[in-house]
Formats: C-alpha cells, structure tokens, sequence
C-alpha cells in the first residue's frame, strides 16, 4: 500500500541526479584552493627559514630574506586601518541610525555599492592623482594606505551597517521610548550588540588590504629598498608587490623564492580569516536574545 | 515638564487631553477629530478592531510615531495641561513623564538590573547622582512594585532576555518606574503572553492603579472588562464611545459598540 508508485521511482532518480550535481559543483570550486596551497607548500615550504623572514634580499633580491617588505606590509595595513575604520564605522553610524530615507540616503548608499565595484588599478591612479600629486604626499606609506582607504571602505560600511541592522528594532524604540536619545541608544544597546559583526568585516578588510598590488604600486610601494621605513611619508616595500617583482621582473631568481612569499602572504590572510572567524564565534556566543 | 509627577495635576483630573487630533500616515489618515479626556489614576482601556487606531493614538501620547517621517498630526494633545507638540518640548522629558510597554517584551540585552536602572542613567548621564546604594533601593523597589523581586532577587546580574515572557513584561513595566513618570502607555501587553501569565501581568497592573494613568490597548474583552475603569471604543479611526468600563459592557449607547463587544466583528 505504502511502495512507490512510477512517478515516486521517478522522482528520486531526479532527487540523487540534482544532488550529485551540486555536490560535484562543490568541488570542483574547492579543488583551486586545495591545489594552489598544496603547490605553494611543496614548492615554497622549504624556502621557509627565520632568515627567510627575518632577513633583507640580498644579490639582487635572489637570496636573502622579506623581512623589508613584511614590515612594509604590516605599515601599510595599519594605516590604512586607521583612516578606513573610523571613517567607515562613522558612515555606517550615520547611515542606519540617523539618515532619513530619502533620495539622497538611496544616492550614497548606490555611491558605495558601485565605489566597491571600482577596479583596484583605478583607484590606484586615483590615488596618485589625489594624494601623491595633488595633496602632495608623495609616493609614501600615506599615500598608498590611502590608496587602500578609500578601496576598502565600501566593504567597511556595507559590513557594519549590516551588523547595525541586525541588531533588533524592537530594542531602539524601547530605549526611545524611556527618552535616550539615538546618541545613547547607540552608544548602550546598538554598538555592544553590533560589535562583533564590525570586527569581522574590518578583519576582512585587513585580509583583502594586505593582498593587493595595484593601489600601492603607484603610490608607495617600492621595487626594492635597502632600508625600513620610518614613518608615513618613507616608501616601503611590500609582500605583494615583491611577489610580483621576484616572480617577474628579476632575471635568476631560484623558483622556491616566489612561492615562499607566497606563501607568507596566503599565511598571512589565512591566519587573519581565521582569527576572524574565531572571534565572532566567541561574540556571539556572548549574546542571547 | 521638569516637575516631579507627585507636584503636578492636571485641570480637573484630566491626565491626557486631545482636541479634533487627526493623523495621518502619508496619505491615509489614522485618526480623526479625536476628542477625549483620559482621566486621571485610573485605568483606561481602548479597544477596538485591528487597525481602528488604537496604537496609533497610543503612540501619539509619546510623540513615538514620529520616528516615521511621514506623519502627520493636527489638533493638540494636552498631557497634564500642558501641550505636548508645543515649541520647546523636549521629546527626552516627554517620554521620562510618559512610559511605553510595548506588545512583545523587549527588555534590552542587559542584565535586569540594568534594564531598571536603565532610564535612571539615561536621564542622568551615567547615573553619578544616584549612589550606589540607592540604586539597589531603586531596583528592588521597582522589582517589588511589578511583583517581580522574589523570583529575580538572587539573579539581578543574569541577562533580562533569559526570563520568561511573564517576566520579561513584568521587567519592562518595572524599568519604567525609577523616573517616576505619570502616565504608562501599553500596547497590547498580555498578547504575547500565556493565560496564566496574562493573568499574573493583568493583577500586577491593577495594583498600579492610582499612582498612574495607565492606558491599555487590549483585543482581549474580558481583559478590558476585568482590568479597567473606563473604556474607549474606537472604530476606523474615529472614537465610537468612552465611558465607565462597567456601563460600556452592560449597556452600550452605540450599536456598533455593542456589536463588537459580542464579537459580531473584530
């Protein structure tokens, strides 16, 4: 009474058909990522030393260390982080708990979707037309964090307006409802509770700023510097970019070199991610409502 | 309205007073030539089929509905003898004076003694003036008001969304207090509640009967009929009747009221 009729049997062989579909789709989108760190481990891993990290290029950057552009790298994130964080936490504020919708909400919001849509070597010829030319910042560590601001605060707002939203409405009107004003709404119940979703969108941001090349390349990052940067207006080096230099641009540089950048950077942002991830398991875990 | 709620009383008892008040969302409009006068410490209940303006007029008492920027309102409405929409009102003071609890409980995501505390510090700034043990004095005392001091007592530090609905509302009632307003608003506070918690919310808001004007919008009859003094009836925006709960229940003076009451539509 209850065994399957035609359409039954029918039925599942299109049910397994989609799933096995899908699975197989899954795969193949991780079978990139496996490969590319399995590469870069067997062919960068054994670049890997303290000297490796720890020590400058030397013989026209074919032996040696990265540890100009490590630093380089850890200075440009930083600053770029200090101008996109405030800023954009401030527009996100701004743009969830006061703005009225309206056509000139709708037009910044629309303004910073297509600003994340930019290609990153426009923003970089942005940057040298602003900051190094214009404001005269020269090419320096300002100018390319900058650079880097300015492309990453999309993902920035868009990451902590979405934590801010998701905070219920119900808690606003009862704190307006007692008298707070949006200030102390926002400073009591809306940021304690959205804070762990901003923090993952600025480690992401950290992740995507440390990777890229175009934006810095005009702006401050050098081919090769013999010295570290002592402050924003120095040039630096840079992972990225002196992934790009050793892997094209310097003739008899031993294979395992470039990967092992590679390497370091992927670690880098992978650490990032995960640190990220971790943490915003642990907010959460902080809240029940 | 700095006035301590104990110091001030309006004309001839009258707590909330409007006149031809009309309001509309955009184009449609809400409420219209509202005329009533909520009397003083008792409590008022307002009932009415969904989207006759009950909350609408509620949330006008407070000045709430005015986050919505496209709102609307002629006519006035006088808390204490004073006007609400006038110049120079400040919305902080309004709302210290007219306290809100809402359908579904939302105590903030703090601990519960926090949330009582909560309208203390917002009114001044980071509570420095209120010492330390008096604001255990104020907690507990607007614990024990909403019956709520026994079963909470060992646990003031636990987070209020932990509670149980019963208590989350109790709490929401009680965070009201410490700023000793005069007049409590509430939508629909048992609808998301138990009978059982219903009832247990229903007793607590009696005992606060004289010390506030308390007004209840309320679907449920029998909570109107049980909980409260006087009744308004209203119907698409319009008030039908307002008089004494008893009176309205036993004799109404308007078909359309009695309609309702026996549930003809709703």
């Amino acid at each position: 009474m209850f065994g399957p009729a035609e359409y039954n049997i029918r039925n599942e062989r299109t049910e397994r058909l989609w799933r096995i579909l899908f699975l197989v789709m899954t795969i193949l989108l991780i079978i990139p990522v496996l490969v590319i760190l399995a590469t870069l481990i067997v062919k960068g891993g054994p670049a890997l030393s303290w000297e490796f990290l720890f020590d400058d290029p030397k013989d026209g950057m074919t032996k040696g260390g990265i540890f100009p552009a490590l630093v380089g790298t850890i200075w440009l994130v930083t600053v770029a982080l200090l101008v996109s964080v405030p800023l954009g936490v401030a527009a996100a504020l701004y743009l969830s708990e006061y703005a009225p919708d309206n056509l000139f909400t709708r037009a910044i919001n629309l303004a910073i979707i297509n600003l994340a849509g930019v290609p990153s070597i426009v923003h970089a010829l942005f940057g040298v037309g602003a900051f190094v030319i214009f404001f005269g910042f020269g090419t320096s560590i300002l100018s390319a964090s900058l650079t880097l601001a300015i492309m990453t605060l999309p993902v920035v707002i868009v990451a902590t307006k979405e934590s801010l939203q998701a905070v219920p409405y119900a808690f606003r009107e009862a704190c307006w409802s007692m008298g707070a004003t949006r200030w102390q709404t926002i400073r009591r119940v809306v940021l304690p509770n959205a804070v762990s979703g901003i923090l993952t969108g600025i480690i992401l941001e950290v992740s995507r700023t440390t990777g890229e090349t175009a934006p810095i390349m005009f702006t401050g990052a050098a081919f090769f510097l013999p010295f570290l940067p002592e402050g924003i207006f120095d040039q630096t080096m840079a992972l990225s970019l002196h992934l790009f230099v050793v892997s094209t641009q310097v003739p008899n540089v031993p294979e395992h070199l470039p990967y092992g950048v590679a390497l370091v950077l992927i670690a880098m942002v992978l650490i990032m991610n995960s640190a990220s991830i971790a943490l915003r398991i642990y907010l959460r875990s902080l809240k029940k409502w | 309205m700095s006035q301590t709620a104990s110091s001030i009383t309006g004309q001839d008892g009258i707590a909330v007073e409007t006149r031809s008040l009309n309001l509309w969302y955009g184009d449609f409009q809400a409420l219209f030539d509202i005329d009533l006068k909520v009397r003083q410490g008792i409590i008022t209940s307002l009932i009415g089929p969904s989207g006759c303006g009950k909350s609408t007029f509620l949330r006008s008492i407070n000045r709430i509905n005015e986050r919505l920027g496209y709102v609307r309102i002629t006519g006035g409405i006088h808390l204490l003898g004073h006007d609400i929409y006038a110049e120079g009102v400040n919305l902080s003071q309004l709302r210290k004076q007219v306290g809100m609890v809402f359908q579904r409980p939302n105590p903030l995501p703090i601990s519960i003694r926090d949330n009582v505390l909560f309208a203390v510090e917002i009114h001044d700034e980071g509570g420095k003036k209120a010492g330390r043990a008096n604001k255990e004095e104020i907690v507990e005392a607007a614990l024990r008001r909403v019956l709520l001091w026994d079963s909470v007592k060992d646990r003031l530090n636990t987070k209020a969304t932990t509670l149980s609905l019963e208590e989350q509302q109790k709490l929401c009632i009680a965070r009201l207090l410490p700023v000793k307003p005069s007049i409590l608003l509430m939508d629909e506070p048992c609808s998301a509640l138990d009978p059982k918690g219903t009832e247990a919310v229903e007793e607590m808001i009696w005992e606060l009967r004289g010390d506030y004007t308390i007004l209840i919008v309320t679907h449920n009859m029998a909570q109107a009929r049980r909980a409260s003094e006087e009744c308004i009836f209203m119907l698409m925006g319009k008030v039908v009747e307002h008089t004494a709960t008893a009176d309205m229940f036993v004799n109404p003076k308007d078909r359309r009221t009695a309609d309702y009451i026996e549930g003809r539509y709703g």
